[in-house]
């Protein structure tokens, strides 16, 4: 069982907000990975407080599915999927200054089989929309991965932040 | 106008870079905009339908969503 965090990398976003942000050259030394995030996105005037996020492991955008167990508003559904949406995060329509929460979790990073990984996230808004979602992924890919991106399909707002930490079970 | 940027982080040297993204990288992220918003609106039918069906389901029985709630407790 994992049981030592070790801080490997963290960001910041700046004023001008960002795209994604991308971790790269991860080392191998770890047996998991696990990144604690609070995001925001620049995302405004939808119906939604949230919007989903995107993960890529190695620059590879192809081979992902996912499975997703959500509570959105008072309703909980259930989606699967072909894509890399792994979570969601507060967008610009929720109460301004508020960030919403996620944890992505990867074992076996460093392995030659297929990667699966978790994440779990929670939206944060002053009102009747919000989102929480656990969700299950795996990239069918054997590679060791070495770069994780994650991003939206709007930008990172001004201190969003991430950071990766390495697991070891020693 | 310039590109949106990008966050990289050199995790063996520590380096953080801000890089603007390739024409090709902001054609991505505006597909990436489409699927996600065709996922939201799934996402948002199905809990309407639920929702509706939720209500239509209360109403034939002739009781309130809290003295469902009592039954299945």
């Amino acid at each position: 069982m994992a049981n030592t965090f070790e801080l490997i990398a963290s960001s910041t976003v700046g004023v001008l907000g960002a795209s994604s942000i991308d971790f790269t050259s991860i080392p191998s030394t770890y047996t998991d990975l696990c990144i604690k995030a609070s995001l925001r996105t620049a995302q405004f005037g939808t119906a939604e407080a949230s919007q989903s996020l995107l993960i890529q492991f190695n620059g590879t955008t192809t081979n992902y599915s996912y499975r997703l167990l959500q509570g959105y508003n008072n309703t909980a559904a259930s989606y699967n999927g072909t894509t890399r949406f792994f979570g969601d995060a507060t967008n610009s329509d929720a109460t301004a200054s508020t960030f919403g929460n996620l944890e992505i979790y990867i074992p076996n990073y460093a392995g030659s089989t297929n990667k699966s990984y978790s994440a779990d996230s929670v939206t944060e808004n002053n009102g009747t929309k919000a989102a929480a979602d656990l969700d299950a992924g795996l990239w069918s890919n054997s590679a060791a991965i070495t770069s994780i991106s994650i991003s939206a399909a709007s930008n990172l707002v001004q201190y969003s932040t991430a950071y990766l930490y390495g697991v070891k079970n020693a | 106008m310039p590109n949106p940027t990008r966050i990289e982080i050199n995790c063996e040297t520590g380096v953080e870079s801000i890089i603007e993204l390739t024409d090709a990288e902001v054609a991505e992220m505006a597909a990436q905009a489409a699927i996600a918003e065709a996922k939201q609106a799934e996402e948002d039918a199905a809990a309407e339908a639920r929702a509706t069906a939720k209500a239509a389901l209360l109403d034939r029985l002739g009781i309130t969503a809290d003295e469902a709630a009592l039954l299945l407790a």
